[in-house]
């Protein structure tokens, strides 16, 4: 078994336990050991870049320490966790012992995960007809995140489409959802997540596969009221890709993570023929 | 009023050497510039700002300080960092947003979107007190210091506020009780 340290973020612990238990499900079929680092702490997020410069860099600093200390690569499956720390890692004197740092999403879009990805499914997702989204953080700006396409990300595709999903391409992977506006100016964040949710279906796409923690709360618990403001019906289930691989695997436990959703994605999975 | 007295309130007061100020703290190439505005181009958030990105960055230029300071675009800037990734002279625009409102904190004046200042202040709190967020601590603080606790009461929609967390609760999305981390001298230590 692969072992790597794993910072999952304040989130996953609670707005996104579905990711987090997704995750952990699929990364076990995998034969990935995740190794929680021990005693990590908030990475700062937008907060602490928007008001408190030596903070945003010093407390993603704290979490590099200790995965040091662990001496393995780190996973992140929070994009905006994940950029912080590569903030942290590129403002480190070069003495400081280095691990590599992972994008989740990235992870798992290699080659050789790919591979083991394909020989675990059981139940390809034909009828998914999915947009990738991958939101901002995990490829913006590039001289941090090191990412080679970062205007047309593209693991979650290849992760998709190893599951049997048909990925539908789009121009809006990295468009911004408002993020943390969510609370102070929730009025941003319907226009920028109603203009999504219109190319998305513009694009004939039937669902959202997310990677990000934010995007997915901002896409999934205001849809109602998205609706309402703009006057439409759409019908966007919302679901993190570690969630569409644990349902193509068969997981038992798929029905729970679904049931942590607001737009309930049964409809959809009936239709395809897929309800686990 | 005479048409004078209109003109001079009107005018901008121009610092010369903040442009310099601004590059030395920073860190951040604002002479670089040279207005090719696809940061505004790409920009998702413009149809909420007062002035666009690329003029942001003129006026810094300019030395036109009182006036940036004053605009709503570097609050409603979400970090997305698409001006950053996109500029031909790697100005890091979203970076100069963030130093903007450091500096608006730091001079002490009016903040012109003070609810996004609140919430990054009770976000940071949060940190300090445990080392992680809690996401309902921070909505309930939020609340409270935002004033719209009192402005939800008032037009009776604290319900539907209530109805949410209720709802998030109900799925598992949220947690009653908060988690620590041992660390917390540590993290104190940074967020003095």
């Amino acid at each position: 078994m692969e072992k790597v340290s794993y910072y999952p973020g304040c989130s996953l612990e609670g707005t996104a336990r579905d990711y987090s238990e997704s995750i952990r499900a699929v990364c076990q079929e995998l034969g990935i050991g995740l190794d929680e680092l021990a005693d990590w702490s908030c990475c700062g997020a937008s907060s602490a870049h928007s008001i408190d410069h030596g903070a945003s860099i010093d407390l993603p600093r704290r979490n590099l320490v200790i995965a040091g200390r662990a001496g393995r690569d780190l996973v992140v499956p929070c994009p905006l966790c994940y950029n912080r720390l590569k903030v942290a890692e590129k403002d480190a004197a070069s003495g400081e012992r280095r691990v590599r740092i992972w994008d989740l999403a990235n992870y798992m879009g290699r080659e050789e995960v790919l591979h083991v990805i394909k020989g675990k499914v059981t139940k390809p997702l034909a009828g998914i007809r999915a947009v990738c989204y991958y939101g901002c953080m995990s490829s913006r700006p590039p001289k941090i995140t090191d990412a080679d396409d970062c205007e047309n990300p593209m693991s979650m595709d290849r992760i998709l489409a190893c599951l049997g999903a048909e990925v539908v391409p789009w121009s809006y992977k990295t468009d911004c959802c408002g993020a943390s506006h969510a609370i102070p100016r929730q009025d941003l964040v319907f226009e920028l997540v109603g203009r999504l949710y219109r190319r998305a279906v513009a694009a004939g796409a039937n669902c959202i596969a997310v990677s990000c923690q934010m995007c997915q709360a901002n896409l999934d618990m205001y849809q109602d009221k998205i609706n309402q403001a703009m006057r439409t019906d759409y019908y966007l289930p919302v679901l993190y890709f570690t969630e569409l691989m644990g349902l193509a695997m068969g997981h038992r436990d798929v029905r729970t993570w679904f049931s942590r959703h607001f737009v309930d994605p049964t409809a959809l999975l009936t239709q395809a023929g897929l309800v686990p | 009023m005479t048409a004078r007295d209109g003109h001079m309130e009107n005018a901008m007061r121009i610092e010369p050497t903040w442009l310099a100020t601004v590059e030395s703290e920073s860190g951040v190439k604002v002479s670089a510039c040279y207005q090719c505005k696809k940061c505004t181009v790409g920009c998702p958030l413009t149809f909420a700002m007062d002035i666009y990105p690329d003029q942001v960055i003129r006026m810094v230029q300019m030395g036109q300080r009182e006036r940036v300071l004053a605009c709503n675009t570097v609050w409603v800037c979400s970090g997305c960092e698409t001006c950053t990734t996109r500029c031909p002279n790697a100005v890091d625009v979203a970076g100069i947003m963030d130093y903007l409102k450091e500096t608006a904190i730091r001079s002490g004046m009016e903040i012109p979107q003070p609810k996004t200042y609140v919430f990054h202040k009770a976000f940071l709190n949060e940190i300090r007190r445990r080392g992680r967020v809690f996401e309902a601590g921070l909505v309930g603080t939020y609340l409270r210091e935002s004033g719209d606790l009192k402005a939800k009461l008032e037009d009776k929609t604290l319900g539907e506020e209530l109805a949410l967390g209720w709802a998030m609760f109900k799925k598992g999305r949220m947690r009653f009780f908060p988690k620590g981390i041992k660390g917390k001298t540590e993290i104190r230590e940074i967020l003095k």
